[in-house]
């Protein structure tokens, strides 16, 4: 089985890459596969706890939560991002990391797929 | 020991998203990356702009002045100090009309000896085909 490291910018709300990049960890997932999700940027909302799931709005909290409780997915937000926008450690959802950004390198260092989602 | 080449693309224009910015600090951050890898292994970036990213390469950006935050040529000479290979389109620069003395072309004025390389395309796309990941912003 391999390991795909997924590193996104995009926004979770106002943007679908991050529900693209979470049903692809899934199907990953699914498949016996490794993930890492790195979230920058904008993205690193979708790692924020407390996330009210409204129908108009992208609402990927808890399907995170069940892909990491699975213990093949690491979801990991860069710390400078999150302290950027007021986003405190203690606002990380459970099971969710915070490094800064050479820890999405080195996961790019042992992946045998990297899928990085630049845009806005 | 193991070296893996990482190739960010940058496309999108300075200012207005962030992704320009995020690919520069990413690309940095490989001189820390050790930490978390065996010793001897390395994470080496190439930065490649590209159609509108070549903007970010533009000379005497007034960031500070206009947004507060540093500008984004600053990263440009960050790269360069810390000997990053960084590749510009010269297809690209001829198209929007920018003459090589408006790029960041070194940083010799923070110490560094490393230098931009105006190159074709087709350099690009084979800096491209050498990375082990491409990482596209």
């Amino acid at each position: 089985m391999g390991k795909l490291t997924i590193g996104c910018f995009s926004s979770l709300v106002g943007s679908m890459s991050l529900d693209f990049a979470v049903k692809l960890s899934e199907a990953a997932v699914q498949k016996g596969h490794k993930v890492d999700l790195w979230v920058s940027g904008n993205g690193t909302m979708l790692s924020k706890s407390g996330q009210k799931a409204f129908k108009d709005y992208s609402a990927l909290a808890k399907k995170v939560q069940e892909l990491v409780a699975t213990g093949n997915m690491q979801v990991t937000a860069c710390e400078a991002c999150a302290e950027a926008r007021g986003y405190k450690k203690e606002d990380t959802m459970e099971g969710v990391k915070r490094f800064s950004m050479d820890w999405y390198l080195a996961s790019t260092f042992s992946a045998d797929r990297v899928l990085h989602i630049g845009g806005d | 020991m193991a070296t893996k080449k990482l190739g960010f693309v940058i496309r999108t224009l300075p200012y207005k998203i962030e992704g320009s910015r995020l690919a520069m600090t990413h690309a940095i951050s490989s001189q820390t990356v050790e930490i978390y890898l065996e010793d001897g292994d390395l994470v080496e970036p190439v930065v490649c702009f590209i159609g509108d990213g070549v903007l970010n390469c533009l000379k005497s950006q007034l960031a500070m002045k206009h947004y507060g935050i540093t500008s984004l040529e600053q990263h440009v000479k960050n790269s360069l100090l810390l000997d990053l290979n960084v590749l510009i389109c010269k297809e690209d620069v001829d198209r929007l009309g920018i003459k090589e003395d408006a790029l960041i072309m070194d940083a010799e004025d923070i110490g560094g000896e490393t230098n931009a390389k105006l190159v074709p395309y087709s350099e690009i796309q084979k800096a491209m085909e050498s990375v082990d990941h491409l990482l596209f912003c």
